[in-house]
């Protein structure tokens, strides 16, 4: 089911509009360059998701958006995203973000739209999106044991629900006494 | 408080107070639903931001901040959502920012003063569990958009009922000073409990309609929730107090005006200005 944002696609030298309580800034709403790639107004899903791969999400720039999970239907003209917390701030950075990369690609015609169900869950971040996440130094999420991203210890407590982001908590090692973040199970 | 007046459904239906002209129909009745839930979520968001950076402990400064983020985030899907079924052009920005006290259909609790820490707690926990519960009953709402936005946030929400459920049996259970807190916390926010669950016409035409949930179906549950809490916590139940009702029909405490000053005053003041 699709619901809410659903955009038309963007006009010619307008990037993302304003969104709700958007953090676009003037530069945001400024094309990008001279398209190269496809022409404009659609292209192959494959080159797509390749472009889409390439957008670091922006409070944890080693994950691609692609390795988060959030986007969920790529077509010729219309790529699909979900947000990861309802009002996680980085879902307006991180439209902003694709929609920059798809017009720097070439694919202006490619409208993105915001969809909510089914509601995102951590279990959609791929495979390697968690390895990165524990290279990052971020423990990813888990049902069972926290294991330290710095040692593998499991001997781990928390210290806060909530860390540097709302997808996040604070934990700790006890065994190496570091701190770290989990990506909360969600 | 007087009662709400009787109703012919569907050409009046209708929540809106004293001083509103009724929204007829059911496009209406859907638009003044979507403002209490937009509202709800909207008020407290703001009321719990207000701690950012005083609260007691950095930790604490975290998740208060967090849950005032899911909040908005919620408002911000409701009140668009609102606009939308309205049909007049006005967003999320536009409810939130240009509407007065008389229209806004928030509940009382959310809109009570923070207190001390022992306060936001316990009016944390008491709206907490009981909008989880609300969200679990709308994630299966006839409305799909409505369903959408519930099945999203009510992960979210059960986490702020955790937590704050811990806080509410930490302070109880706690030093002679954070029970006799957490106490007074309680006194003061249960009052506005009942009016969590008050059906009035309105909700009832839409409940029927398999759009609103009424809360009766989950108010037994809701209350062995907080009576499980609260037992842990060594509290007794907060002693009964004259409900107090209105809000959904925008007559509100003294306390959401100052809340609407400060959290209006730029756009209000700028109307068109972005970061």
């Amino acid at each position: 089911m699709r619901v809410a944002a659903t955009k038309p696609p963007p006009l010619e030298g307008e990037g993302l509009g304003r969104g709700g309580l958007s953090a676009g800034t003037a530069s945001s709403n400024e094309s990008t360059p001279t398209p190269t790639l496809p022409p404009q107004g659609g292209g192959s899903e494959a080159a797509i998701w390749q472009v889409l791969s390439s957008v670091p999400d922006p409070e944890i720039p080693v994950l691609s958006v692609v390795d988060l999970g959030i986007v969920r239907a790529v077509e010729p003209d219309r790529v699909a995203i979900t947000p990861t917390y309802t009002g996680c701030p980085a879902t307006q950075v991180i439209e902003r973000d694709i929609r920059v990369a798809l017009d720097a690609a070439g694919y202006r015609g490619v409208r993105i739209e915001t969809i909510l169900s089914p509601p995102w869950t951590t279990d959609w971040i791929t495979p390697e999106g968690r390895d990165k996440l524990r290279a990052y130094g971020i423990a990813p999420p888990t049902r069972s044991a926290v294991a330290c991203p710095q040692c593998g210890s499991t001997h781990t407590e928390e210290v806060s629900r909530f860390g540097s982001t709302p997808c996040k908590a604070l934990w700790r090692c006890r065994d190496c006494a570091e701190p770290f973040d989990l990506f909360k199970c969600h | 408080m007087a009662s709400t007046p009787p109703i012919d459904l569907p050409s009046g239906v209708t929540g809106a107070g004293a001083f509103d002209t009724p929204a007829p129909g059911e496009g209406g009745a859907l638009f003044e639903y979507l403002l209490r839930l937009g509202d709800d979520a909207l008020v407290l968001g703001q009321r719990l931001g207000e701690w950012c950076g005083h609260a007691p402990s950095v930790e604490v400064d975290l998740s208060l901040a967090n849950f005032a983020l899911d909040l908005i985030g919620q408002a911000t899907l409701f009140l668009n959502y609102a606009g939308e079924v309205e049909g007049k052009g006005r967003d999320g920005d536009k409810l939130a920012f240009h509407r007065d006290v008389l229209d806004f259909r928030n509940c009382l609790l959310v809109e009570q003063p923070n207190g001390d820490f022992a306060q936001t707690m316990a009016r944390q926990f008491l709206f907490s569990a009981w909008q989880r519960r609300l969200f679990d009953h709308l994630a299966g709402s006839a409305d799909a958009t409505i369903a959408a936005i519930a099945a999203k946030a009510a992960k979210e929400v059960a986490y702020h009922e955790e937590l704050a459920a811990e806080w509410v049996i930490r302070l109880g259970d706690g030093t002679g000073e954070s029970r006799r807190r957490m106490i007074d916390g309680l006194d003061w926010m249960a009052r506005f409990v009942p009016e969590l669950f008050e059906a009035d016409d309105l909700l009832r035409f839409l409940a029927e309609k398999g759009i609103a949930a009424d809360p009766i179906a989950f108010r037994a549950d809701y209350e062995a929730a907080v009576a499980r809490v609260l037992a842990e916590a060594g509290l007794e139940p907060p002693p009964a107090q004259r409900p107090i009702l209105g809000g959904r029909r925008g007559h509100h405490s003294e306390h959401l005006g100052h809340l609407l000053c400060a959290m209006q005053f730029l756009p209000r003041t700028y109307p068109e200005a972005l970061w």
